[in-house]
């Protein structure tokens, strides 16, 4: 599913060269609930955006389903991330001008998806999130537990073969972080590659494998 | 395909206020185009009228070698047949002109004596001070009446109240039936200001040397017909009825103020072109405070942009939101700036309306203005649009946040 191979990612910062990413390998099964978890300033999100394709890699291999991630154009990229992947953020990135609908309706405007049968799926996927009747609310009309249901209704509304969630639960108390985890552990059920992002082990203790990031450096860990 | 218009729409009413300023500059802009090149429209139109009115819409028309080599030449009766069939000529005047010495009381001069018939009188928009012009009557009876010209009066009579008067013209005596006054039309035409008018048939009559046949004639157009196209009717008649002479050149010369009409239109077109392009620059003036307008909101919205790349918005796509955005917004401005300046024409039309002019709003000038600003939207949204696009999506996701 996932496979990296050797990926670095390299950042000038000043004089100063650093390693967001450093020779990482690991790889991520279909159908798997991976968390990945470390500090802040570990190169979690670095990963989290070679993962994304929101970036590209310096060095190494990157496969998502066995394509080879690599030097891709922009329009490439925004594609295989609006056909293959799902994301989830910490600070829910919902457009705050859009209702919870149209919000959701935005992955499925750029795939083309045609008025009726984007209305649909829509409504399925806010009703999976248990958002059906806030649907014309904006983002600042819902409790932050509701916005992060939303974004997910969003992530899952193309229906990708990766959902990616970073620190989801970052911005929630405990009773909707627990809400959250609760939809990710679900869709992960429906048989969706989950991967988690957080730097909280109890959060990511949730996950059935873990891997732990260090100065850009990934080993396995059981928690 | 909808889609993108109806984001753009939205965005612009997330901030009516900025939009409405903003949009100002693009009104006050199609207000100053489309207003000036109206009125200068308007006016000129106007001028161009009153110089029809002051006798500058005729076709004039020599003809040589009548009778002669050349052909039979032409005759008044001819003449007049042929206009009653022509629609593109509403009337002719023919005038044929010779000396003679004039007497009244112990005074005598030596005088041009010009015949004619009484269309004359509007074509070459001449103005009586006492009397009356030649009547067609006077052509039928070869009355021997004669109309005096603004000086002959002075020179020859000494006082203008001489209607009723007799004077005589190489020994045969004329009642004198009318006094012109000064003309102020622009082209005094014919034979100046110290002249006799008779009438046509009375000249012929009384001056063998005179053939029967016209050797120049006035002719006018009906109203709103070109004056080219009266020029060649009247061009297309003489070659067929006088020809050519034997060395292949016209026996006939044919003029008319064509050219002055076209001098006037290219002074209307600089004129509009001048105040248009004076306009189109606070036109640009507008186009660049939308590029302004949209440079802040690109920033503004950085993180939304970040926000529809992750889900899967390409540059394309991104590109095009924004440059709608910006040309809506010229659009909007444009299609406001084109309502106001109706009301303002309708407004001076009002003002001026016992000034005998009229303001319309030219439908051309209305085009140009809303293909400009489509051009405008288009040239200054795509800076900013393009700047969005160029944003990299992990940039514009952390923007702020």
């Amino acid at each position: 599913m996932i496979d990296l191979k050797d990926v670095s990612k390299v950042y000038q910062v000043g004089d100063e060269r650093v390693h967001a990413l450093n020779h990482v390998t690991m790889h991520i099964y279909p159908k798997e609930f991976v968390s990945i978890i470390g500090p802040s300033g570990s190169g979690k999100s670095t990963l989290m955006n070679i993962i994304g394709c929101l970036d590209t890699a310096d060095a190494g291999i990157y496969r998502l389903e066995g394509v080879p991630i690599w030097d891709y154009s922009e329009n490439e990229l925004a594609r295989v991330r609006n056909r293959k992947i799902g994301f989830i953020f910490q600070n829910f990135n919902l457009i705050p001008k859009l209702s919870a609908a149209e919000n959701v309706e935005l992955p499925l405007i750029y795939r083309g998806v045609r008025g009726a049968e984007r209305a649909r799926r829509v409504a399925e996927a806010l009703e999976r999130a248990g958002l059906k009747n806030r649907a014309p609310h904006l983002p600042t009309e819902l409790s932050g537990g509701q916005q992060q249901r939303v974004a997910s209704a969003r992530a899952l509304v193309t229906e990708p073969s990766l959902l990616l969630a970073d620190e989801p639960t970052g911005n929630l108390d405990s009773k909707t972080s627990r809400e959250i985890m609760e939809i990710l552990h679900e869709l992960h059920e429906q048989g969706n590659t989950v991967v988690l992002i957080t730097h909280d082990n109890d959060i990511a203790r949730q996950a059935k494998r873990s891997l732990h990031i260090l100065d850009g450096r990934v080993s396995e860990v059981t928690l | 395909m909808i889609m993108p218009f109806k984001m753009a729409l939205r965005s612009i009413g997330a901030n009516k206020m900025r939009a409405l300023l903003t949009m100002l500059g693009i009104i006050i802009g199609v207000m100053a185009l489309v207003v000036l090149v109206s009125l200068v429209n308007g006016a000129t139109t106007s001028v161009t009228d009153r110089m029809a009115s002051l006798g500058s819409n005729y076709v004039q028309a020599y003809i040589w070698g009548g009778g002669g080599s050349g052909g039979e030449g032409v005759t008044i009766d001819e003449l007049e047949e042929w206009v009653e069939s022509e629609p593109l000529i509403e009337s002719v005047a023919p005038q044929s002109a010779s000396n003679a010495m004039a007497k009244f009381g112990s005074k005598s001069q030596n005088m041009t004596v010009c015949g004619t018939t009484p269309s004359y009188y509007e074509i070459n928009g001449l103005k009586l001070t006492a009397g009356r012009f030649l009547k067609t009557a006077d052509l039928q009876n070869n009355s021997r009446v004669c109309v005096l010209g603004p000086s002959t009066a002075d020179t020859l009579v000494g006082y203008t109240d001489c209607i009723g008067d007799e004077i005589s013209l190489d020994g045969l005596r004329y009642s004198v039936v009318g006094v012109l006054g000064k003309s102020d039309s622009l082209m005094y035409s014919g034979y100046g200001e110290n002249v006799i008018y008779i009438p046509f048939t009375s000249l012929i009559r009384q001056f063998p040397e005179m053939s029967g046949s016209i050797d120049n004639f006035y002719a006018t157009a009906p109203e709103g017909t070109p004056m080219r196209d009266a020029e060649n009717a009247v061009r297309s008649y003489l070659a067929d009825r006088v020809g050519q002479d034997d060395w292949g050149n016209d026996n006939f010369y044919v003029y008319s103020m064509d050219i002055m009409e076209g001098t006037m239109d290219q002074v209307t077109s600089i004129f509009s072109m001048l105040l248009g392009g004076i306009a189109s620059i606070s036109l640009i003036v507008g186009g660049i405070g939308i590029m302004n307008i949209m440079l802040v909101t690109v920033t503004e919205r950085t993180r939304e942009i970040g926000i529809r790349k992750a889900v899967g918005a390409t540059r394309g796509t991104i590109l095009r939101q924004f440059l709608i955005e910006a040309i809506m917004l010229c659009m909007m401005g444009c299609l406001a700036g084109i309502f106001l300046s109706w009301c303002i024409l309708r407004l001076a039309n009002e003002v001026v309306a016992d000034m005998s002019m009229s303001f319309a709003m030219s439908g051309n000038v209305v085009w140009i203005s809303v293909v400009f600003c489509f051009a405008i939207g288009l040239i200054f949204g795509l800076y900013p649009a393009n700047k969005a696009a160029k944003m990299q999506p992990i940039d514009a996701l952390h923007y702020g946040g």
